[in-house]
């Protein structure tokens, strides 16, 4: 699941607004290949609202965010999807099982990953014929995390990847985002443990 | 296409096991059916003049009530932000969520009515046509009920306001549907109330799903 080589993120003068407030303005910064980037900042500062302008979910009030030289919006709305956003909800059906869901994530992203191993690298083996209503707040973010690596996209987006989850769960999620721009991707990384992405953070963004 | 399929296949599949849920439209369609004879009058020949349009009215509000959640669940758990940013079209994916709940909601409607019909005193010679005009009419009522949703899908209350939205913009269905089965009663050919009724259906399940999607598109922001 090699994501392509040679993505871009440039981001200029980026301000954000909820409502009539101001979440932050004149936010400039260039994330390319291999490069990770962590957001921190107080609760209610704007990191989930900057992930998801930055996902193309929303637009900014002023200035850009262009990936490879697209508007992000643009670009979520297309057919290539280059991005993977992974917000505080875990998206999963949980009237389904931990397998359906998976197998649903995989045909939607249009992949042919080895289900298998994912969950067993998860310790989600056991799960996998129960539904996700049945399960718990660690096992559904990491089940959350099996579709992230499902989706073939260059930039990762990540909301709090590691909550909920056990040491060894966020020593998976470390390996993962090491892999994952090893092998050409980029990530932008929200979080409340910048120490814990440190050593890998090209940049860290104080909002 | 394969994107189709899987979400089509993935609501019928919760829609199964939420049975319960998506069983009250129908049985709201029986009840409100039944309930005319108490208020007009168990005779006959009343019943079989008002049959036709009790009929088409109870399908069309249980057809509203059906669609309440459509996309709200998917909102709420965070799925939609997902199929939004998925390779797939989103207005290809709304479509797929609209057939697969016509085939829960829709098609046993059309069971449903003949049943409705004959107590209603309808000829038996007339059932085929309401059941093929019921065949035409319901995609149409859930494609528009998808736009009135997807307008709706950040809002609490929506449910009330879907049906603002969208039951006067169900009148052509009405006119051209109860005409239909009024021709078939005569015995008289319906074929001309069939095709508008068919023309509506195409019209609005090419455009629904448009306008649908840049709803939701909005209401995510």
């Amino acid at each position: 699941m090699s994501p392509p080589p040679g993505i871009r993120l440039s981001v200029r003068d980026l301000e954000i607004s909820h409502g009539d407030r101001t979440l932050f303005s004149g936010l400039t910064f260039e994330l390319g290949t291999g490069e990770l980037a962590t957001v921190t900042g107080p609760n209610g500062s704007g990191k989930t609202t900057l992930l998801r302008t930055l996902a193309g979910l929303r637009l900014p009030a002023a200035g850009e965010a262009m990936l490879d030289g697209t508007p992000v919006d643009v670009v979520a709305h297309g057919l290539t999807a280059p991005m993977a956003y992974q917000g505080h909800s875990d998206a999963l059906k949980r009237d389904l099982t931990l397998a359906e869901n998976l197998r649903f994530c995989e045909a939607l992203w249009g992949g042919s990953a080895n289900i298998e191993a994912l969950t067993a690298e998860l310790r989600l083996t056991p799960c996998l014929g129960q539904r996700v209503r049945h399960l718990s707040a660690g096992q559904r973010r990491r089940a959350a995390l099996a579709c992230l690596r499902l989706k073939r996209a260059a930039l990762w987006l990540l909301d709090e990847p590691l909550t909920n989850l056990d040491t060894l769960g966020a020593e998976l999620v470390n390996a993962w985002i090491s892999s994952h721009l090893q092998t050409g991707g980029a990530a932008v990384v929200a979080t409340h443990q910048p120490e814990r992405f440190a050593a890998r953070a090209r940049l860290e963004i104080g909002l | 296409m394969n994107t189709f399929t899987s979400l089509f296949a993935r609501d019928l599949k919760l829609a199964a096991r939420r049975w319960s849920e998506f069983s009250t439209p129908l049985i709201f369609f029986l009840i409100v059916a039944s309930l005319f004879p108490f208020a007009l009058s168990p005779d006959a020949a009343t019943l079989r003049t008002v049959g036709t349009g009790v009929l088409w009215i109870s399908a069309l509000l249980s057809s509203l009530l059906a669609l309440d959640g459509l996309f709200r669940t998917d909102v709420d758990d965070g799925s939609m932000e997902q199929l939004l940013l998925s390779p797939a079209s989103l207005s290809l994916l709304v479509f797929a969520k609209i057939s697969a709940h016509w085939v829960v909601s829709g098609l046993p409607l059309l069971l449903l009515a003949p049943l409705v019909a004959l107590s209603f005193y309808l000829p038996p010679a007339a059932v085929p046509t309401l059941v093929l005009a019921l065949l035409l009419a319901t995609p149409t009522l859930s494609a528009l009920a998808a736009v009135g949703a997807a307008l709706t899908v950040t809002l609490r209350a929506g449910g009330g306001l879907i049906g603002l939205l969208v039951l006067p913009l169900t009148s052509p269905v009405l006119i051209f549907g109860t005409r239909a089965t009024d021709l078939a009663i005569h015995g008289e050919p319906a074929a001309g109330a069939l095709y508008l009724l068919g023309a509506l259906a195409a019209f609005c399940l090419s455009l629904a799903p448009l306008a649908a999607s840049a709803a939701i598109r909005v209401n995510l922001e």
